[in-house]
């Protein structure tokens, strides 16, 4: 939650495989190399990681089956009975209440929701989105905090001044409190192409919130690099320092970055949901398992279901990428210290 | 020393200065729903009345002065909410009962869990139980609070009726009932941060156990149990305690959103919650505020108690 990895100024540099398991090392294997190696032999981490492809694959799929075997679009709403196999068959109870799951691959396979919209299909559409909002989100933090953590780090000075201080500032709101105020902001008014409309705002939100918590360990780790021989022999030869910071510095941070992918990952996923669920993040009638989550809830307790397949999708979602992530730690650098943070309260 | 304690709290002053403008700016500028003036006067309100509103209240005024204005109503008391008419400081005042029982209940409780676990874990560790708790822990961190809470409401509450759905009772009415009421929210909150936290604390104990001191102790013929307790315990716990202090003050001021909303215990969180779908931006920007002031002295707090522990911060 919050500070967390200051203490990752300890990770080792890649081109040193620590090599605390005994491994016979064949010569001139590479650190990624034997990384992989380490990583296959995690039969748990592989297990999760490929079950966090299989629901990519999944929800990339969602339109053939809407298309070809469902049949029914994502909004597509229907009241009442739908027609299986000559027969009229009710979806939705008396009240409107949506009746559960009825495991018939070409009709509301996992039932329908509160207006008669089949969850399955709109489950695979929602992960879609949720991935999106995850993947971009990830970027965003990714990439801003590396490159605020490389800047403050390298230039030290007022530049690291500023950067402390805003991050400081970031990290004074909880997460979740910050990103329904400046998701409520951009829902109302929006900013440039970032509409409520798309998927791409709560994006921008989710990834801003979490740039501190890469920025930190960046800065501290590139403030540790920065007075190595090599980085030293780079500026006797003249190099200027973006490309000490691009070409030396970046590639010693890779293993760092590697690691916080899926952590970012992860917790962009878990924020999109709760932001969602409190009225700040994805609006009807997008998909996303977040919107599920928020329309499931509304009936509670009658359909439940209907909070139970998008909630456990998610946490399974999640929890894959978490499982991988961490394994994904202890084959790049076993003495790490970095640890997994949460994704709100 | 002194010196020391007087700079981290001037900083802190200058942060929370930084804060409300930042706040203020993303309300009151950027927010354009929040024209205070026609959600005071209501739908049906005439050119003239939102002109006498406007006066009334200050929006002609320059932006810097509605900024301090505003400041100055918040934190005297003096500020009510634009579209809902009530004071919010009272509002704030009724959700705290509800928000501190919540927060320092789970507090303790996940601080306790986390340690036992941790400790566990790390005992255990490459065994079944620490591979048991890792996966444990895993689901954890993964579970959105809100979806956790529905869980444990529709399952303990609903069908079964082992436990009461939701709602806050206050202790002074009912101790017994107060005590009921919380034990699904107080786990709810906790499970994700037993999960982080244990998994910290595993990390540093292992860490520590290789650690000079250590050895001594144990060649010293110490007890397995007061090496662990006197000796590896008593520095992993220091960076728990950090984390605790932090997510405390969060908890504290407002900052379980979630838990509080999805089991309606109408504490300072669900305020929050509730002034969004309003635009209730006073009250939002007061709990932001007070979020903020929490945080923000916990971090001071915690700097300087770990100055006072070793000298080599004081830089």
């Amino acid at each position: 939650m919050t500070a967390f990895a200051s203490e990752l100024s300890s990770a080792p540099e890649p081109e040193e495989p620590l090599n605390d398991e005994n491994e016979a090392l064949p010569p001139g294997i590479g650190p990624y190399a034997l990384a992989w190696r380490r990583l296959r032999r995690n039969k748990v981490a592989m297990f999760f990681g490929g079950l966090f492809l299989l629901v990519v694959v999944l929800c990339l799929l969602a339109p053939v089956y809407s298309h070809d075997l469902a049949h029914i679009g994502p909004a597509t709403q229907n009241y009442g009975t739908v027609l299986v196999g000559g027969k009229q068959v009710p979806i939705l109870s008396d009240h409107d209440i949506p009746i559960g799951p009825t495991w018939h691959l070409r009709h509301y396979f996992l039932g329908a929701d509160d207006l008669g919209r089949d969850v399955a299909v709109r489950l695979l559409y929602g992960g879609r989105a949720s991935l999106e909002i995850g993947l971009v989100g990830m970027l965003i933090t990714m990439i801003f905090g590396t490159l605020c953590g490389v800047l403050a780090g390298y230039f030290r000075g007022w530049i690291d001044n500023l950067i402390s201080r805003l991050n400081d500032i970031i990290w004074a709101y909880p997460a979740v409190l910050l990103g329904i105020t400046i998701g409520t902001v951009l829902n109302v008014r929006g900013l440039g192409p970032f509409k409520s409309t798309t998927l791409m705002s709560t994006a921008l939100v989710v990834g801003f919130v979490y740039i501190p918590y890469i920025t930190r360990p960046v800065r501290a780790q590139v403030m540790m690099l920065r007075e190595r021989e090599f980085i030293d022999a780079a500026r006797q030869q003249g190099m200027r320092p973006l490309r000490i910071m691009f070409s030396e510095i970046l590639p010693n941070l890779s293993s760092t970055i590697i690691v916080f992918i899926p952590l970012m990952l992860a917790n962009a996923i878990i924020l999109e949901a709760a932001l969602t669920y409190l009225g700040a993040g994805v609006k009807s009638p997008n998909a996303s398992w977040g919107t599920m989550l928020q329309s499931g809830l509304q009936d509670f307790p009658a359909g439940f279901h209907n909070v139970l397949i998008p909630g456990l999708t998610l946490v399974i979602t999640v929890m894959s990428v978490n499982i991988f992530g961490d394994g994904l730690r202890d084959a790049l650098d076993p003495r790490s210290k970095v640890r997994g943070i949460g994704g709100g309260n | 020393m002194s010196r020391f304690v007087v700079r981290r709290l001037l900083t802190m002053v200058l942060l929370l200065f930084a804060i409300s403008a930042v706040t203020f700016l993303l309300f009151i500028v950027a927010l354009p729903g929040g024209n205070p003036a026609s959600l005071i006067a209501g739908r049906l309100a005439t050119a003239a009345e939102i002109h006498l509103i406007n006066v009334r209240y200050g929006f002609d005024k320059p932006i810097y002065i509605q900024y301090l204005k505003t400041m100055g109503n918040i934190f005297t008391g003096a500020a009510y909410s634009y579209s809902q008419g009530f004071n919010v400081l009272s509002q704030i005042k009724a959700g705290l009962p509800a928000t501190l029982s919540l927060a320092f209940g789970a507090g303790f409780f996940w601080l306790f869990a986390s340690i036992v676990l941790g400790t566990l874990a790390a005992i255990h560790s490459g065994k079944y139980l620490d591979r048991v708790l890792t996966v444990l822990s895993m689901v954890g961190v993964s579970m959105p609070p809100f979806f956790l809470g529905a869980l444990l409401i529709y399952y303990i509450g609903y069908k079964t009726g082992i436990l009461p759905i939701g709602n806050y009772v206050p202790l002074t009415h009912n101790p017994a009932q107060w005590f009921w009421h919380l034990l699904a929210p107080w786990f709810t909150l906790s499970v994700l941060f037993i999960g982080f936290y244990s998994r910290v604390l595993r990390g540093s104990i292992l860490d520590t156990v290789n650690e000079d001191y250590v050895r001594t102790a144990r060649a010293k013929g110490l007890s397995e149990r007061r090496v662990l307790v006197r000796h590896i315990l008593r520095t992993s716990l220091l960076p728990i305690i950090s984390l605790w202090g932090l997510d405390m003050a969060q908890v504290i001021g407002g900052g379980a959103i979630l838990t509080e909303t999805v089991y309606n215990l109408h504490g300072v969180g669900q305020l929050a919650a509730q002034s969004i779908g309003n635009f209730d931006t006073v009250t939002l920007m007061s709990i932001v505020m007070l979020t903020a002031l929490a945080v923000v002295i916990m971090n001071a707090l915690i700097d300087i108690f770990y100055a006072v522990l070793d000298p080599r911060i004081r830089l």
